[in-house]
């Protein structure tokens, strides 16, 4: 969400170059790896609850609880994963175009005294988790809230660092980190999962 | 969007844009914090030269609850009431630092007029002119027949117009803003509008509106609506004979207990009943109807700030692009 406008423009401004940096396999095998270091840091999935910062991050959330799901049966993984918007809390309101928000769902248990993990696809200026950690604040109290993204690609703005991390991408601030999850992403028809970086030069 | 001055021009798209939007405002109004920060810092006017009850109270609990700092100016112990006139007003609140104005006038065109000239650059919304058009109140009314229409459907509402609904709008058409914003509304969504009035209470150019006309409203409902939108009679407005007496127009157009049993005779079981309020009861609607469980003016009312929050923040977000002179 950090990369919003670039991951959502798909049409306009074709780049010159792109290159895939995780396959379907390796965002796999890199959400596998985040469920269980959040088991582990969590020491088990007591209180756990899962919040996706929309688009991407929900879907990657979703993802993360069904694999927490198979590491630890017994855990329903629906009733872990939320989603929260950040949108009204987002602090370049007056600067970019109007945002339509996306709904927020909390877990029927909420989240006071849990140990909140907010999902994101890329983490890049920290500005969303900063808005997502004022969101926060407005719906509850939790005990201990965590960060988990599938790819850090750093140039943060603020003092904010990921907990989990599925890739640490070294990338110049003129490239764009694009993430395309099979929920939401489709290429010729079939469900696409990738991350690609974009360079404009 | 830079107003909100009509429901005439406003496209389907930007429509279902702020009904969406108000999806997500009316979810704060159930959490443990009712207020979000999007328009921290700003000002918002409510410039009232006309009486209002819900519109007033619902722009400025909107604008409070996105966080917005509000100024209520109500043209009753005011300058105006020396004579001062609406560019000086504008002018006054732009000195001030008016970042929006929420305008209520009783000529039809003020807003027009006030978003048209270079006395204010703030973004302007219409809160009724005369009696032209009130965009928010069919906003409000589309919110809550989209929730109603929805919910018969057993689907979700974001996203949805209102294709294939019917519904009647019941009174005093010919002073009504509320009855014309929402006849352009509810057209651009797809809902089939019956506007049902005595003639002396119809526009002449009611002949080329895009809906069908019945002076007889036991007809009306015969015909199955979906939702039945009650207007008050605007005795204010009235400086002639519109109907012979009160009690007449109460048995002919008003919806009282009889009528309120004819839907359940007609098998309507999910028919709405709207009114924007305020109500004369037992004039055009019986207490009987407007406590019932198909009403749903109080619904209404929750929904305009939600409708009306979606809307400060479309107004007031995002580039503006003006230029600061």
């Amino acid at each position: 969400m950090d990369t919003g406008d670039a991951t959502q423009r798909t049409s306009e401004s074709q780049p010159k170059s792109a290159r895939t940096v995780l396959s379907g396999g390796d965002i796999d095998r890199a959400l596998t790896r985040i469920a269980h270091e959040i088991i582990e840091a969590n020491k088990g999935v007591q209180d756990l609850v899962l919040l996706g910062i929309p688009r991407r991050g929900f879907p990657l959330a979703q993802r993360i609880a069904q694999r927490i799901a198979a590491a630890e049966p017994g855990t329903d993984p629906a009733a872990i994963v939320g989603q929260l918007d950040v949108t009204m809390y987002r602090d370049d309101l007056r600067h970019s175009t109007a945002r339509t928000p996306s709904p927020t769902n909390l877990p029927a248990g909420g989240i006071d005294g849990k140990v909140v993990v907010l999902v994101d696809d890329v983490l890049y200026s920290g500005r969303t988790i900063r808005a997502a950690l004022d969101a926060i604040a407005d719906l509850g109290r939790p005990r201990i809230v965590r960060l988990a993204v599938l790819v850090d690609r750093g140039h943060r703005e603020l003092p904010i660092r990921a907990d989990h991390v599925g890739k640490n991408l070294p990338t110049a601030t003129s490239e764009k980190v694009r993430v395309r999850l099979g929920e939401v992403d489709t290429a010729n028809g079939l469900p696409l999962n990738e991350v690609a970086i974009e360079g404009q030069a | 969007m830079k107003h909100l001055l009509s429901t005439l021009d406003l496209s389907r798209e930007d429509a279902i844009r702020i009904l969406d939007i108000a999806e997500e405002m009316a979810a704060v109004g159930t959490r443990e914090v009712k207020k979000l920060p999007a328009l921290r810092g700003r000002t918002v006017v409510n410039l009232f030269f006309e009486d209002s009850t819900r519109t007033r109270i619902s722009f400025e609990a909107a604008a409070k609850r996105l966080s917005a700092d509000v100024i209520n100016f109500a043209a009753k112990g005011s300058s105006v009431s020396k004579g001062e006139s609406l560019k000086d007003t504008a002018q006054t609140l732009q000195a001030i630092g008016a970042d929006a104005v929420v305008i209520r006038h009783w000529a039809s065109g003020a807003p027009a007029r006030l978003a048209a000239t270079d006395w204010i650059d703030a973004p302007v919304v219409n809160a009724g002119d005369g009696t032209h058009e009130h965009p928010t109140q069919a906003l409000l009314d589309a919110f809550t027949l989209r929730r109603h229409w929805a919910r018969a459907n057993g689907t979700g509402s974001l996203g949805t117009g209102l294709a294939g609904m019917k519904v009647a709008i019941v009174g005093d058409i010919l002073h009504s803003r509320v009855a014309r914003s929402n006849l352009w509304l509810l057209r651009t969504l797809g809902a089939e509008v019956t506007m049902v009035a005595p003639p002396t209470l119809l526009p002449v150019a009611a002949d080329s509106w895009p809906c069908t006309i019945n002076y007889d409203l036991d007809d009306a409902l015969a015909a199955g609506p979906d939702a039945v939108m009650m207007l008050r009679v605007q005795a204010e407005r009235m400086n002639a004979a519109f109907f012979p007496n009160a009690r007449e127009y109460s048995r002919r157009w008003g919806f009282d207990d009889a009528r309120l049993a004819a839907l359940d005779d007609h098998g309507l079981a999910q028919t709405l009943i709207l009114h924007p309020g305020p109500m004369n009861r037992g004039l055009e609607i019986s207490s009987g109807a407007a406590d019932s469980s198909r009403s749903a003016v109080l619904d209404q009312v929750s929904n305009g700030v939600a409708v009306r929050m979606a809307v400060l923040y479309l107004l007031l977000s995002g580039d503006q692009q003006r230029t600061a002179n």
